[in-house]
């Protein structure tokens, strides 16, 4: 049976700090670039959430773009939007959220949530006008 | 096992150039490349999508490469091109009709020989309406 994708685009912001403290100013400075801070920064980041399935003969969807909207809501923007990621996730109260590192736990977080022969195909995540992560699932 | 992701940087460059094969005779130049043929030149407002891929470091959550991947765009497009006449001021295109598909296969190559195989994909957008995109050392 074809298959389509759908993609639908959200909007959070959030404080986070990227910075390890078992290193020196200079190499977190190095690493982490402008987002280097041992106060953290902030953004609006941009999500879009790509999902990949057979057409419903009766409906016409891959799926219902609402359904999709509540999922994002309560895995991702409810536990995000207007929250510190170091301070205020469990995710991150270890790891470093780097835009990278946050677009691989938006995809832990939605993958196998959706319902029927509709799965998670691609999270994209921008951090401003100059930068954007894809995950697809892949690992090493 | 490490996450694999894919980081996209953009940058903007703003260039002179006239588009004009050393190979055509003037009325075919004329012909072909038309209003971007104008003997004086024109210019854009380049928009480069430059995209690496590879396994996440686990300590500090960044892709290596994207750090290549910066100062290459800092050194080798924003130092060289931006404020540039294209035609005159990049000696790798002397001998090419100065398209975006010759630039942006300039860029690939010069991209991929600064930041190494991680490199995945080079998109020019010449304007809003006109993209060109090199990967795979084309």
């Amino acid at each position: 049976m074809p298959t389509l994708r759908v993609t639908k685009k959200f909007e959070f912001s959030a404080a986070h700090r990227a910075w390890r403290e078992d290193r020196s100013p200079e190499e977190n400075r190095r690493l982490f670039g402008r987002c280097a801070s041992p106060n953290g920064d902030g953004h609006n980041f941009l999500l879009e959430v790509t999902v990949e399935g057979p057409v419903d003969p009766e409906t016409g969807m891959v799926i219902d773009v609402g359904l999709l909207k509540r999922i994002v809501t309560a895995e991702v923007l409810d536990r995000f939007d207007h929250r510190h990621l170091n301070l205020d996730t469990e995710e991150f109260r270890t790891r470093v959220p780097t835009t990278e590192a946050i677009a691989v736990v938006i995809w832990e977080r939605l993958e196998g949530r959706f319902p029927g022969d509709c799965r998670l195909v691609r999270v994209r995540l921008a951090r401003d006008a100059s930068t954007y992560v894809e995950y697809e699932g892949r690992r090493a | 096992m490490t996450p694999e992701v894919r980081v996209t940087r953009i940058v903007e460059f703003s260039a002179a150039h006239r588009l004009h094969s050393p190979r055509l005779s003037p009325e075919a130049n004329r012909s072909v490349f038309g209003k971007c043929n104008n003997p004086n030149g024109h210019g854009h407002t380049y928009r480069l999508e430059a995209t690496v891929a590879g396994p996440l470091d686990p300590e500090t959550g960044l892709l290596p490469a994207a750090s290549r991947l910066d100062a290459a765009l800092a050194e080798l497009v924003l130092a060289r091109l931006d404020g540039a006449n294209l035609d005159v001021d990049v000696p790798e295109l002397a001998d090419t009709s100065g398209t975006s598909e010759e630039l942006a296969r300039l860029l690939e190559r010069l991209l991929a020989e600064a930041v190494g195989p991680a490199l995945v994909r080079v998109v020019l957008h010449e304007t809003p309406n006109n993209v060109f995109e090199a990967s795979g050392g084309g």
